[in-house]
């Protein structure tokens, strides 16, 4: 049952996601499109800009929007759509409540214990890698039609790395790019 | 200092709560970390969390897994109100996200053969590829000191990315690891 899948992909995708907003993409990449093929890869592509421009965490966003798009694109009626959204945001969120409560329970101030450490030293590196994944996975042909998708890459790429400049505006500008050249 | 309803602010009511982590959820675009200095001046300037606390609350929120702005409402909600005020602060942090996206959701559904949208997005496809990259870059640098490290992110892209490697099992298997290393090394500095 599609509810039932929503629900446990998306308490995994929470479970795992480790470093915050961009950590949970390559793990929503691979459970949604690589695992159940429930979107392509340009469309997750799409919904990762629509995240992006609007306000809210990146992953309740995303989560929001595939539970809609997954349990629609089946043919299901708005009511049921709605509440695939509810179950994959419900679901992305649940492990860190229950996780933060266990938290606030046994710890009185937070401890910076060798082993926490120690582990934090290895998956640090790993999250890293896994979201380059996710950077190197969208690079498809539909993503990239020509040399001016380059070219809006590159510039994007630099003024997100070496400026303040809002990513909101960038895709904004973006988009108004794609206007004037496609 | 996380110490349930013993805190040092008079009793807040749920319904404040709420509308102080709607206003977080409702503003915090672009992800959590933009928006730390907001988060903070909201819950300081009420007295929920005192300055000194602060980043104790940003290191468990980074600790535990999840989404930084939502980890901060439910350790703030807790701490005001306790189990009630948590999934109140929840609910108000995650609602805004969750009704503007059901409405872009439902509506764009409608708009997505039209020609100005096609355009704008082929331009937008790469921009988000570089957004990605971006962070991936920032992290490897700040978490990448010593070669072993590069070689952990090198390995997990690749698995990943031309292999299709569940990313579950390559943070599961790290996660194992890094304690297993870690234990290790305690427990030699003990001897």
């Amino acid at each position: 049952m599609i509810f039932w899948e929503l629900f446990w992909h998306f308490f995994i995708i929470g479970l795992f996601t480790i470093g915050g907003g961009y950590a949970m993409l390559p793990l929503i990449r691979h459970e949604v499109v690589a695992e159940h093929r429930w979107i392509t890869d340009q469309m997750f592509t799409d919904m990762v800009a629509i995240s992006q421009m609007t306000p809210g965490p990146i992953g309740i966003n995303t989560a929001t929007y595939i539970g809609y798009s997954v349990v629609h694109g089946m043919g299901y009626g708005q009511f049921l759509s709605v509440l695939g959204s509810f179950t994959a945001t419900f679901a992305v969120v649940l492990p860190s409540f229950l996780i933060v409560l266990a938290i606030c329970r046994v710890y009185t101030r937070f401890n910076h214990s060798t082993i926490f450490t120690g582990t934090m030293s290895w998956l640090r590196p790993c999250v890293a890698g896994l979201i380059g994944a996710a950077a190197v996975i969208l690079i498809t042909p539909e993503n990239f039609i020509d040399w001016k998708s380059w070219v809006i890459f590159v510039a994007s790429f630099l003024v997100t790395m070496f400026t303040k400049f809002n990513p909101i505006l960038t895709l904004l500008v973006c988009a108004g790019i794609g206007l004037l050249v496609y | 200092m996380m110490d349930g309803e013993k805190g040092c602010a008079p009793r807040v009511s749920l319904w404040e709560l709420f509308w102080v982590m709607f206003k977080i959820g409702a503003f915090t675009v672009g992800g959590g970390y933009a928006m730390l200095l907001v988060i903070q001046r909201e819950l300081t300037s009420r007295k929920w969390i005192s300055e000194e606390d602060f980043p104790d609350l940003i290191a468990l929120s980074q600790a535990a897994p999840g989404l930084l702005a939502v980890n901060i409402s439910i350790f703030a909600g807790y701490k005001v109100r306790g189990n009630a005020g948590a999934v109140v602060a929840t609910l108000g942090s995650c609602m805004p996200p969750f009704l503007i996206i059901l409405i872009i959701a439902a509506v764009f559904g409608g708009y997505a053969d039209n020609p100005y949208v096609v355009k704008a997005f082929k331009g937008m496809r790469p921009a988000v590829v570089a957004l990605i990259a971006v962070p991936m870059i920032k992290m490897a640098r700040a978490g990448c000191k010593a070669w072993w490290q590069w070689a952990v992110a090198a390995v997990a892209l690749a698995l990943v990315a031309f292999l299709e490697v569940s990313p579950v099992y390559i943070l599961v298997v790290v996660i194992v690891i890094g304690v297993m290393f870690a234990v290790l090394r305690e427990g030699r500095g003990k001897q």
